[in-house]
């Protein structure tokens, strides 16, 4: 026993490699190449800045004459530009950088407003229960029974006629985030609901309040630890989700303004000269839309089954 | 010195259509310090009982009526907010089975802090010092390192221990256990009802302790109530009730003892169940089961009367007793 304790407790780091979900992660290499392909792409989109040569946002450094030159690795390209360029004569490389940076950051913060309104109503709903819970449920059937994207469009149609195309570009990415973290909000609402259902009835729930802890501490500190790993789940797919409908309505001319391109609209650009042959500055965003959205689906999957309680239960 | 008076608490069970009597007309009192058994078959409200006391019925099941009097206070005229001030603090509740008791995902040491700091104004290390005393006193093995564990690394008995730690955080002047060793091991019982004893002893905590088990209850208690279909049927002294039951449902109960029973004979077991709350027979609860009823006992429901030095709900207490001391003698 003595000898046992004597060697120091492993870091945290550590204990997560050598945990269950550690030792399912690595003998899992789809998930492995998953992680490590977002991580780049995160990592890329990250140091944008710093990686792409050029300024999309900048005017200055974009010349008329270079538009539509093809990726170097066709005839007729020019050496400076890795990805050829769109139809304003905007690096393609660096336009990607910084529109997956765009697509990330209003899939993360839309999914970060949908977990919070949809955790929020799901804890009340589900632990204070009886007319409050059939109320909200009754709100998330309504708002599930409107498609995320129609919602999103007649929103964002009614405030670009409103605030005029102007200001509506300058604030759009608020908009994107705001009206995809609503749309959203019940299938995390619905998930929570039932996870705090099962736990509630658990018999720690009895024993924080035996112990004469408030309704607020048992939810947040109590049940909601306990109703993680769903979360996370969904968290993935919504993620996934929250950037195909950001770059859905992107396309569609609703979302971010060309001059300041995210993965869809720089798609929707491009889709107009598909024809005339510049295929590229509509299939190469494509093509890095469909491997982000791909990894964070595989990593879901992955998680799902590794958090699935069914499956070990021990 | 009475700590707990408990006065016609009644609890009922909000049904689609009528409410069910879960507990009738509860009366009993306990003093500063003393140890109170409640046994009973499933389904007598022992149980209901304990979160009664606690006011944490959850619905359907509501106080109908009564008093719950803690040092003179009623706790069913409290508000929420004072009641829960009151829980953890002044009373303390221990459940089944400890391996589902504690939070499965704070540490033990977060779990401790954290009901410490809920109460009182303690800084976290000062939380932490005392949590590491209590751990000492339930003899926790180096409790420092336990502090940093999570459930699942200990083991049921040490589970339990912690539960009973935590229990006796802020020095509650009563405790109710209910059924706190059913879940464990054998040889781990008699352990954690032995700590329980000492520590109850030592801080003269008062002991509420439902159980099923009347070898437990003989050893830990000095007093028994005896609990059939909602009601109390018998009282007294838990000695006096072992070695003289004076309810036909309590001489059930000692007669159905494995150790009642000579090798190799079936076990003496009371013929029928206990009856479900919707369907309490009228008169006496017990007298479908009972072998000596009569016809009052079929309509009119016995009162508690103090008979010798117990109390017990029995039309026929005195016949019984005579027609024993009878068999006795002869």
């Amino acid at each position: 026993m003595s000898n046992l304790s004597e060697s120091h407790p492993p870091s945290f780091w550590t204990r997560i490699w050598e945990s269950n979900i550690g030792y399912s992660f690595r003998s899992n290499p789809v998930a492995v190449a998953s992680l490590m392909i977002f991580i780049v792409i995160v990592l890329m989109a990250v140091f944008a800045p710093l990686i792409a040569p050029f300024d999309p946002y900048d005017p200055a450094q974009i010349d008329i004459m270079n538009s539509e030159y093809p990726p170097v690795w066709i005839d007729g390209s020019d050496p400076k530009f890795l990805f050829g360029t769109d139809d304003q004569g905007r690096d393609l490389w660096s336009t990607i950088l910084y529109g997956t940076r765009l697509s990330l950051l209003i899939g993360l913060c839309a999914v970060a407003l949908q977990a919070f309104l949809g955790i929020t109503i799901g804890l009340l709903a589900g632990y204070i229960g009886g007319r409050l819970d059939s109320l909200l449920m009754r709100l998330a059937d309504i708002q599930l029974s409107f498609s995320t994207l129609m919602v999103a469009i007649i929103f964002l149609a009614v405030t670009q006629a409103m605030f005029g195309s102007e200001t509506f570009n300058q604030y759009a990415i608020y908009f994107l985030i705001v009206v995809i973290g609503v749309a959203e909000w019940p299938q995390y609402a619905r998930t929570v609901r039932a996870t705090v259902l099962a736990e509630k009835k658990k018999e720690y729930v009895d024993g924080a309040r035996v112990l004469g802890f408030g309704p607020m501490r048992i939810m947040v500190r109590h049940i909601l630890p306990n109703s993680l790993s769903p979360i996370f789940v969904i968290s993935t797919v919504q993620v996934a989700n929250a950037i195909i409908s950001e770059a859905s309505l992107s396309f569609l001319g609703l979302g971010m303004p060309p001059s300041q391109p995210s993965l869809g609209s720089l798609i929707s650009s491009g889709f107009d000269y598909i024809f005339s042959g510049s295929w590229w500055i509509t299939a190469i965003p494509g093509v890095v839309l469909v491997i982000l959205v791909l990894v964070i689906n595989l990593l879901g999957d992955w998680m799902r089954d590794v958090l699935n309680p069914r499956l070990h239960k021990g | 010195m009475t700590l707990l008076s408990v006065r016609d608490l009644t609890v009922k069970f909000a049904m689609r259509d009528q409410n069910l009597t879960a507990l009738n007309k509860i009366s009993f009192d306990l003093a500063k310090g003393e140890r109170l058994g409640i046994v009973g078959e499933s389904g007598a409200g022992k149980s209901i009982t304990g979160f009664s006391l606690m006011k944490l019925l959850s619905h359907p099941g509501f106080i109908d009526s009564g008093q719950i009097l803690l040092e003179g206070e009623d706790l069913i005229e409290l508000s929420d907010a004072r009641m829960r001030a009151i829980r953890g603090n002044r009373m303390a509740m221990i459940f089944q089975d400890p391996m589902v008791t504690l939070n499965p995902v704070l540490t033990i040491g977060q779990q401790m802090v954290e009901t410490l700091r809920a109460h009182r104004k303690l800084s976290e290390s000062d939380a932490k010092q005392i949590s590491i005393v209590k751990l000492r006193e339930v003899y926790i093995p180096s409790p420092e390192e336990r502090l940093d564990q999570y459930p699942h690394e200990l083991s049921g008995g040490m589970r339990q221990r912690i539960v009973i730690a935590i229990a006796l955080l802020l020095d509650p002047q009563l405790i109710i256990a209910d059924e706190p060793t059913t879940a464990l091991d054998v040889t781990i019982q008699a352990d954690i009802m032995d700590l329980l004893l000492e520590l109850c002893q030592s801080n003269k905590v008062g002991l509420i302790l439902i159980t099923h088990d009347l070898g437990v209850v003989s050893q830990m208690t000095e007093r028994l109530l005896v609990m059939y279909a909602g009601k109390i049927i018998e009282a007294g002294r838990t000695r006096e009730i072992i070695n003289d039951p004076q309810h036909p449902y309590t001489q059930g109960l000692i007669n159905a003892l494995p150790q009642q029973t000579e090798p190799g004979r079936p076990l003496k077991q009371i013929p029928g169940n206990m009856p479900s709350l919707s369907a309490i027979p009228t008169g006496c609860p017990f007298n479908p089961r009972c072998e000596y009823a009569l016809d009052h006992c079929r309509t009119t429901p016995p009162e508690i009367v103090r008979y010798g030095n117990v109390e017990v709900a029995c039309h026929e207490v005195s016949r019984l007793n005579a027609e024993r001391s009878e068999e006795q003698g002869a």
